[in-house]
């Protein structure tokens, strides 16, 4: 599973990014984190508010944190 | 790339009733209960300050019971404009702005941006990928900028505060004046037709309007989201507020009155632009700038000037600057600048001279 993790570098970036890498522990999966930080990539994913959480290519969060719950849903999901 | 049936998935995954109806009463009666103890506070306060022991009348008696009378204030009021707002935001989302404003014309375009420039959430982080995907759409240059200029300078916290602390008429002034600065300086702005001075890259970004979760939100989920800004908003911003309250404290106690109303009195022509010019280097939160506005307007100071000053510090600021450099040319931040600047400017004239 391919994870990224989009944000110019805000306080909130940082906090999704722990929480993902929280999440992914604690659930075992094994993923490879990945930080997006230039603003034309982060465009090109049709996103307008940071920090957004990409799993596989698919946007699943965007402009806020989600809870320890929401998270290890999004990661679990194995349709995607 | 459509997200139609995701969306719909997650719609029927609905909560389960009765937990629903507890959250939504609950809340109720939490906020029926805030209004309970808003009325109690002028007498707690009072009991708190009458067992200090401090002369009454005195210069420092009277900035300690600023402190007292206002600190649980504004924190309640801070508690419940956050709450309020951000379940009222969970209803508005970019995408869906937007879309709205996308093949707007100019003239209404600017008012529509400005007005949903209040309740759209975003963070400053997201101000630059906001602009993109806004100017990428086919949303015209200025009414983008009335958007970004409405969102900092009608604080919903400073709308707040300013109706708890100084009144529903001051309050209504600053609602209009934000929304006709951002509305004005946003058209200007279009006028000069600056879409050139964008940076290059920004011009030809193909800002993608690709599959998004659309989810539906529950009610029970617009409450999680109240609390969660109460949490996070109130927990960041109280070391501003107890400085503002600690300020508007001092200015009360022993600033005087005469002195005051000669520097920042409406008689003083070139008080605005100096409160602007002083205003624009400094940063501070809504929540620390509005005890200092109390404390000025209680000593005599012009309703117009304050308000200048107020607007000069929460709306323009040097690390928004810096945000905004990475898709804006430099003359078009001087530009943005220059005419929010003159915007505070007429209207804080406007202001001295309508109020007396």
């Amino acid at each position: 599973m391919k994870i990224q993790i989009l944000g110019t570098g805000c306080s909130k970036c940082k906090a999704l990014t722990e929480a993902t890498e929280h999440a992914a522990k604690d659930l075992g999966v094994a993923c490879e984190i990945e930080k997006v930080v230039d603003i034309a990539e982060i465009m090109s994913f049709g996103v307008m508010m940071t920090p957004a959480l990409v799993v596989d290519g698919n946007v699943k969060v965007v402009g806020k944190i989600p809870n320890a719950d929401e998270m290890k849903k999004i990661l679990s999901d194995k349709t995607n | 790339m459509k997200c139609r049936c995701q969306s719909e998935a997650v719609a029927t995954t609905s909560e389960n009733k009765p937990s629903e109806s507890l959250w939504i009463g609950g809340s109720s009666v939490g906020i029926a209960l805030w209004f309970v103890l808003y009325r109690q506070l002028v007498p707690f306060s009072e009991w708190i300050v009458s067992l200090l022991p401090i002369e009454k009348g005195s210069s420092f008696g009277e900035a300690v019971t600023f402190f007292f009378y206002d600190t649980p204030k504004v924190l309640m009021l801070l508690t419940l404009v956050v709450f309020a707002m951000s379940v009222i935001r969970s209803f508005f989302l970019p995408e869906r702005t937007r879309a709205m404003l996308a093949g707007k014309n100019e003239g209404l375009g600017n008012i529509a941006a400005a007005c949903l420039g209040i309740v759209t959430p975003f963070c400053s982080c997201s101000a630059v990928p906001l602009f993109i995907g806004f100017v990428s759409a086919g949303v015209p240059l200025g009414v983008t900028f009335s958007f970004l200029i409405s969102a900092p300078m009608v604080n919903e916290v400073a709308l707040g505060l300013l109706f708890g602390l100084v009144g529903w008429k001051v309050a209504l002034a600053y609602l209009a004046f934000g929304l006709a600065v951002a509305i004005v300086a946003g058209w200007v702005i279009g006028r000069f037709h600056l879409e050139g001075w964008l940076e290059d890259w920004v011009r030809n970004a193909r800002a993608g309007t690709a599959s998004l979760p659309t989810a539906q939100i529950s009610a029970v989920g617009r409450i999680h989201e109240g609390i969660n800004a109460v949490r996070e908003i109130v927990g960041k911003v109280w070391p501003w507020m107890i400085a503002g309250i600690a300020a508007g404290a001092f200015i009360h106690g022993y600033a005087p009155a005469e002195l005051l109303a000669t520097i920042m009195g409406k008689d003083a022509w070139w008080s605005v632009p100096a409160s602007v010019a002083v205003g624009v280097p400094m940063y501070s939160n809504a929540a620390g700038i509005i005890p200092i506005v109390e404390a000025l307007l209680g000593k005599g100071a012009a309703l117009g000037t304050v308000l200048s000053f107020m607007m000069a510090v929460t709306a323009l600021s040097l690390p928004e600057a810096i945000i905004l450099r990475k898709v804006l040319s430099l003359r078009l931040i001087l530009v943005y600048f220059g005419v929010v600047a003159c915007g505070i400017l007429a209207v804080g004239y406007l202001f001295n001279a309508l109020f007396v």
